[in-house]
């Protein structure tokens, strides 16, 4: 099955990538545009099977290396074959 | 004596650091491999600068899993003296020896300069050699230097002297105009709570010859040679 883990900076954690992206787009005309944030998406493959099961691993897998929790939040995701 | 230098894929400042211990210092250095889990007979261990993994995720985040790593914590656990400068440094937080994290520098710069860190703590084995309120000009080079910690580990960290060197005027005046990455507290060095794990973002290694640019480095490469020397005489009682 397809996953996918959301890896974005925690709240209140600062993010010059952000806040250089959210400047330029002022830039550009987008002035109303606000709270840019940078973050990460990766993709995986994981046998078919029990999707909790997959939630859970996909979970240590972020808690172990795939996000740093001290500057980093996540979030799992199953995606339906579809998608 | 010896020292342990850690070569992980991308390290670059291996050579530098083991060019300081043994050429200038007259010290026994071999490197380590990451593939390498051996440290017995090793007094310390250095964790160089460079880009290991390519900085692939984040930086530190996949050398942490080395088997050289996996050494280097029971090492650390065992009081044994580590440090870790620059991509050393990062590595150290993400295997979890040091608090904290990295973050891209403040202005999204690349910073390759020589700045002026104050010694705020002269009571640990990687300090014991500078006076005071000293300021040492040592070089860096990073785009990841912007420490971050929560307020609450901060105080702790500041309450118990972890804090080791902060980025600062070439007179000491610790300032934002001074601080080239953004880290908190203008902090540039930092040691665990039992005080045998140092991460430094400036480079002492390269800073060791006059040819170099300068001799600050000595300072803290001399702590740590003095502190090894002090232990094993203590050991031998000779």
């Amino acid at each position: 099955m397809k996953a996918q883990v959301l890896i974005t900076p925690k709240k209140g954690i600062a993010d010059p990538q952000g806040t250089a992206v959210e400047q330029a787009l002022h830039a550009l005309g987008f002035a109303d545009v606000r709270a840019v944030r940078v973050g990460k998406v990766i993709d995986l493959e994981l046998p078919e099977g029990d999707r909790e099961a997959a939630l859970a691993a996909l979970t240590h897998m972020s808690e172990q290396l795939l996000a740093n929790t001290n500057i980093e939040q996540y979030t799992c995701m199953i995606l339906d074959e579809d998608a | 004596m010896k020292f342990a230098v850690a070569v992980f894929p991308g390290s670059n400042c291996d050579v530098d650091a083991y060019r300081a211990l043994h050429d200038v210092l007259g010290q026994k250095v071999e490197y380590l491999w990451h593939r390498e889990t051996d440290l017995s007979g090793f007094d310390g261990v250095i964790l160089p600068g460079g880009f290991s993994y390519g900085d692939y995720l984040r930086p530190g985040a996949i050398a942490r899993f080395s088997p050289l790593m996996t050494s280097v914590m029971r090492f650390a656990r065992d009081g044994g003296i580590v440090i870790g400068v620059c991509n050393g440094f990062q590595l150290l937080t993400e295997a979890g020896l040091l608090p904290g994290a990295f973050l891209r520098n403040r202005d999204l710069m690349f910073v390759c300069d020589t700045v002026s860190v104050r010694v705020e703590n002269t009571d640990t084995v990687f300090t014991h050699r500078c006076q005071a309120g000293q300021v040492l000009r040592l070089p860096i080079a990073h785009g990841d230097g912007n420490y971050t910690v929560d307020p609450a580990t901060l105080a702790g960290m500041e309450q118990r002297g972890q804090v080791i060197l902060r980025y600062c005027s070439p007179d000491g005046t610790v300032d934002e105009a001074h601080n080239p990455n953004g880290s908190v507290a203008n902090i540039a060095g930092i040691i665990n709570e039992q005080g045998n794990v140092a991460g430094m973002m400036p480079h002492p290694e390269r800073a060791v010859e006059n040819l170099l640019g300068g001799t600050d480095g000595l300072f803290i490469l001399q702590s740590m040679v003095h502190e090894l020397e002090r232990r094993q005489h203590e050991t031998c009682r000779c």
